[in-house]
């Protein structure tokens, strides 16, 4: 099955879509998200919530009527888990992927043959936009398995003809192995990895620039600043383009750097993307922050209404010089949830708290730190012992090894784990804070 | 008789200010820390403070919420004069007595060794089979 292709000096992998006028692309959005909405009415979920909200796929005759939908939340997914959202019949489906990082509050995402198409077509589209063509050779160090950063650039730079090699996350060594060896054009790896590998790199002998074809890197799925993508870039000798996805949306794929780096285009044939305010739940202005709303149009298996990302960012412009009117969104400024991101894991502050409760030894207060050093992302727990039930340093490092491990297991990451006299940590009043996230991206 | 001795050991963090909390509690009870000892670690330490009220201190800083504990250790008079801290020593570890932590001061002109070990009881047979000094609370008084 040989899938057409665009001549490879054109810059755009799907022409007609991606250089819609701004009518054009309302036109398109209003069509899908009627249809969109009426395919809906086959999952229980939304069949209930149009009834509750007194709404009908009828009323939807504006693109402003997607106002008059209900948000959809992370909790909606937990609560109709595992398949209670599906628009289709389980049959129908060929993929299941289940949200990243987390073991404790699981979401099952659903995918027909179709929407792995789309899903595909989207991601190629994306590489293709930086110049990536078949001739290129595309290195995935995304971790495989349930992470949609696996398995959806692994179909996307397939889709789009590269020489595609699944290398997985981790083992540095090898990573820069296939890198030489093959001709490795281009790498997609969290920024903090691209560090490090950078560091493996020289303690090797070997110069990005002089040693490696590396010309792109698709840097995603964990906060990271400007200025951090331009060391990245600087140190490897590469354009690095910042990704965003979700596996709610599909995965990597929604939207993507243009070679103008100037915002990501969000793809609006696939997705209506909305900014309001986190508080109020009413649209923000362009340039203002606020929390990115996605509506997706094309999915089939689980399509997702107004679905709150609590990603915090905005809206740059609906127009760019590259030729694509889809809209910029700004790079994740941060969340309007206590959601953290850790080289690319998902990390609720409750989940840490439900492990240290099962430790008799500790007080209940806490305190979460993450720094950056060196480019990486790190994170201190500080939790107060309650007794002194020992006074054999031992017995107390055996139990910072314990709690460290139980959190491991919780969070797929290692903290450094910091035993406190009761009292130590601030006692707040009201909420408590319980995060201090010191690392330099949120500056 | 009693065997063995009181000793608070209280945790702290390795941070400045956390240790005068503690002494100023002391000073304020008016009881005399006789021996005491910290050392040096990365996030925390523990205090072990052999004073003239353990138990009064003791309840004096669960009070204050600090996270103490009272622990029963060994203390041995010796002479204060070179060879006799070796002299004790030898004869636990003859025994396969491990020391857990030691420390010694002088009190009274007479050398004093305080310590933990992982079997106490085999530790006092050994004192006992030895003729050693042992002391306890009524030796401190002050």
């Amino acid at each position: 099955m040989k899938k057409i292709l665009p001549n490879d000096n054109n810059p755009f992998f799907d022409e007609k879509m991606e250089t819609m006028t701004r009518a054009q692309i309302e036109a398109l959005q209003l069509e899908r998200l009627q249809a969109t909405v009426q395919h809906c009415m086959n999952s229980p979920f939304y069949r209930k919530r149009f009834e509750e909200a007194g709404l009908k796929p009828e009323d939807i005759k504006t693109l402003d009527d997607i106002r008059r939908i209900p948000f959809t939340t992370k909790q909606d997914l937990r609560d109709t888990y595992p398949f209670g959202m599906a628009s289709v019949p389980l049959r129908e489906c060929t993929r299941l992927h289940s949200s990243s990082g987390t073991t404790g509050t699981p979401t099952v995402i659903l995918h027909t043959q179709k929407d792995l198409e789309e899903w595909a077509a989207q991601v190629a589209r994306n590489l293709w936009m930086v110049g990536l063509r078949p001739d290129d050779v595309f290195q995935n160090s995304s971790g495989y398995g349930m992470f949609t950063g696996g398995l959806g650039f692994q179909y996307g730079a397939e889709r789009l003809g590269m020489l595609t090699i699944p290398a997985a996350a981790g083992n540095s060594i090898r990573q820069i192995k296939f890198i030489t060896d093959f001709g490795t054009t281009a790498l997609h790896a969290v920024p903090s990895y691209v560090t490090r590998l950078y560091e493996v790199m020289q303690s090797m002998g070997v110069d990005p620039r002089r040693d490696t074809k590396l010309k792109v890197l698709a840097i995603g799925a964990e906060p990271h600043s400007e200025e951090q993508r331009r060391r990245i870039e600087e140190m490897m000798g590469v354009k690095a383009y910042n990704s965003f996805g979700m596996s709610e949306m599909c995965g990597p794929g929604v939207g993507f750097e243009c070679q103008e780096q100037n915002g990501l285009h969000f793809w609006e044939d696939y997705y209506i993307v909305e900014i309001v305010d986190p508080e109020t739940l009413e649209p923000v202005p362009d340039g203002e922050v606020g929390e990115l709303v996605l509506t997706s149009l094309c999915r089939e298996a689980m399509p997702l209404l107004r679905y709150r990302t609590r990603d915090l960012t905005r809206v740059l412009g609906r127009t760019c010089p590259c030729g694509r009117n889809h809209v910029r969104i700004d790079r994740m400024r941060g969340r309007s949830d206590d959601m953290m991101v850790l080289r690319g894991v998902n990390i609720f502050p409750i989940q840490i708290e439900k492990i240290l409760m099962t430790f008799p030894e500790l007080a209940s207060n806490y305190l979460i730190t993450l720094t950056t050093d060196e480019d990486n992302d790190n994170m201190t727990v500080e939790v107060e012992l309650e007794e002194l039930f020992t006074d054999d340093y031992r017995r107390l490092q055996n139990l910072t090894n314990r709690i460290q491990r139980a959190l491991k297991d919780e969070i797929l990451l290692t903290p450094h784990v910091k035993l406190l006299p009761k009292g130590s940590l601030p006692v707040s009043e009201g909420k408590a804070v319980r995060v201090v996230d010191k690392r330099t991206v949120y500056q | 008789m009693k065997n063995t001795l009181k000793q608070l050991s209280i945790f702290i963090e390795n941070k400045s200010g956390t240790l005068i909390k503690v002494l100023e509690l002391f000073s304020k009870a008016k009881i005399q820390i006789i021996a005491s000892t910290i050392a040096d670690t990365q996030d925390y330490g523990i205090y072990r403070v052999l004073c003239s009220a353990p138990c009064e201190a003791y309840t004096i800083l669960k009070e204050h919420g600090i996270n103490v504990q009272l622990t029963d250790v060994l203390a041995i008079a010796i002479e204060d004069e070179p060879g006799h801290a070796a002299l004790a020593i030898s004869a636990l570890s003859q025994a396969e007595v491990n020391i857990l932590y030691m420390y010694s001061f002088l009190w009274k002109g007479r050398g004093v060794l305080v310590m933990r070990t992982d079997e106490s009881d085999k530790a006092l047979e050994v004192i006992a089979e030895n003729d050693m000094d042992l002391l306890n609370e009524d030796n401190f008084i002050i």
